[in-house]
């Protein structure tokens, strides 16, 4: 249901001398809400059993309503209080048609341009610059340091290979796959951008949650702890995620 | 070339204070011109446990205000021929570290010492930071539990992106791991983490492990660095650390529980 994505810089206002404030484009990670019905108390429904599974995944997540899989009217009011009564932050929406983004906008949600295909080259703020390389492994990103609590290591536009250990605390994303020569402890999201194929490998399963194309799961099930401290890969099938040791 | 040294965790309350004056004492003793600073302004309490708290005029603050000359503000250790202490202020706040300031007094300090101890201030903000900034080399402290293990690890991602090393591209920061307050009891009873299980998480290399020891509130209560004190088990455990670090060969030792074996012994007779 949900994926990352992120807002490219539009604008950078220069501030004049001593300003109260300045304004400066950023790039953001989005948490995008893809809305297959219209139905106010269905999706109420399904929230919630999303909330259950991850509690606190979501608090204060600013999401953006996408409407690419969606051509009836919305009432966007009373989504945007369903959003926020749990704690979901609403900021927008995009690919709408344009009754539905004129219903957005009334009801004081902005427009978001549409997803970009091409060009994820911008690194948020706090990444490392990415691996310079040529050749077929230009969009393979290798880090081979330890990813420590509290470090987020993104590769927008391929590949993310860790030869070292992620730390409970940490994040780590990538457009495609991920590879963990190490132990996987903190958060590994594969597929960012919705690839299906995209898949975890990692050398010990320890994982706070993974993720493939917006599918999560966090390891609390007794069916994933006897995965634990394996080396797994983990991959979609039929939209379930699939946790198989590698031997 | 001078060193400078942080002694840094994340995690407050973990043993900071006493490595600092410990391990700078330890330098000292082998006669190395040697000055701890206090980094923790606000809630300086380096001073009390050198024991020269009655002793402080200027401070690290007024050095980079210009209020003071450094020889104004060194403390000269009553002990110790080589050690000086740069102590904290208690009345600003942190924000008063500047990084041109610190970075012009650690210039100094590195003309006049062969190491310079940074005791950094807990928490992961600018004063941690401008703490660990200048480093050479880090001694992550870190107790036996998982929070201040996950507090390293965080300390440990900061010097590894926002070091001044990391930011020049140089070679890295030297990072030794110090388990302080190390129970074996309470490690076999499963209420403390060990040490391999620490080791695991942080996966850098390890400098020393002082035990849980009633020798350093006795030490600090009198104002002399628990390491002078030869005879106690931490003590002797910083003294170990100290040469590990100058390059000797030690044994790790309080890793088991020495009292419950001997007891052990005497039951089997
Ligand atoms: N090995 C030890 N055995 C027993 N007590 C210890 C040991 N090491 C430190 N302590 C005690 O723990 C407390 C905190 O120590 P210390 O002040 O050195 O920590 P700190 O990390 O500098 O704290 P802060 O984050 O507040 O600066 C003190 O009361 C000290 O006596
Ligand atoms: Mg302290």
């Amino acid at each position: 249901m949900s994926e990352n994505t992120a807002q490219k810089p539009e604008h950078s206002v220069l501030p004049s001398q001593r300003a109260a404030f300045e304004l400066k484009g950023s790039l953001f990670t989005l948490t995008i809400f893809h809305l297959y019905d219209a139905d106010i108390a269905l999706i109420e429904q399904h929230l919630l059993e999303k909330i259950a599974q991850a509690p606190g995944f979501f608090r204060h997540a600013p999401v953006v309503i996408d409407l690419n899989s969606l051509s009836d009217p919305v009432d966007f009011t009373a989504l945007a209080a369903l959003l926020r009564r749990h704690q979901l932050i609403p900021v927008g929406i995009r690919h709408g048609s344009e009754d539905q983004c004129a219903a957005a906008l009334s009801a004081d949600l902005p427009l978001l341009p549409k997803q970009r295909t091409v060009q994820r080259t911008d690194m948020p703020a706090e990444a490392e610059a990415p691996q310079k390389s040529t050749g077929s492994l230009a969009r393979t990103r290798v880090y081979t340091k330890p990813v420590r609590s509290g470090q987020q290591l993104h590769a927008l536009d391929g590949d993310l290979i860790i030869i070292g250990t992620v730390s409970g605390g940490a994040e780590v994303l990538a457009a495609g796959n991920i590879h963990v020569y190490g132990s996987l402890r903190g958060r590994a999201l594969a597929g960012a951008y919705g690839d299906t194929q995209a898949r975890i490998f990692c050398a010990s399963l320890e994982a706070e949650l993974v993720s493939i194309a917006g599918n999560y799961r966090v390891l609390e099930k007794p069916r994933d702890i006897a995965k634990l401290h394996q080396a797994v890969q983990i991959y979609l099938e039929n939209e379930h995620l699939i946790i198989r040791p590698l031997t | 070339m001078a060193r400078v040294i942080v002694v840094t965790s994340g995690k407050g309350g973990v043993g900071k204070t006493t490595t600092s004056a410990s391990f700078a004492a330890g330098l000292a003793q082998r006669d190395f011109k040697t000055v701890v600073v206090d980094f923790d302004v606000g809630l300086r309490n380096l001073d009390l446990i050198m024991g020269c708290e009655r002793r402080v005029v200027y401070d690290f603050v007024n050095v980079i205000n210009g209020e003071a000359n450094l020889n104004q503000a060194l403390i000269k250790d009553k002990r110790l021929n080589n050690l000086y202490i740069l102590p904290a202020s208690q009345t600003r706040d942190k924000e008063a570290l500047t990084h041109e300031g610190v970075e012009a007094v650690i210039g100094e300090l590195k003309q006049r010492f062969d190491y310079i101890v940074c005791d950094s201030p807990a928490g992961i903000e600018h004063g941690a930071h401008i703490a660990m900034y200048f480093a050479d080399d880090a001694l992550i402290t870190t107790n036996p539990e998982v929070s201040s293990v996950r507090d390293s690890d965080r300390i440990l991602g900061l010097i590894a992106s926002r070091s001044r090393r990391a930011i020049h591209d140089e070679e890295p920061v030297q990072e030794l791991l110090v388990l302080t307050r190390y129970s074996p009891e309470r490690v076999e009873r499963g209420d403390m983490l060990a040490l391999d299980d620490v080791l695991e998480i942080l996966g850098i290399p390890l400098l020393g492990v002082i035990p849980e020891s009633q020798s350093v509130l006795l030490a600090s209560n009198e104002g002399v660095p628990v390491i002078m004190n030869e005879r106690s088990d931490a003590g002797s455990a910083y003294g170990d650390m100290v040469a590990r670090y100058l390059g000797e060969d030690r044994p790790h030792r309080f890793l088991t529980n020495e009292r419950k074996n001997l007891f052990q012994r005497l039951f089997k007779r």
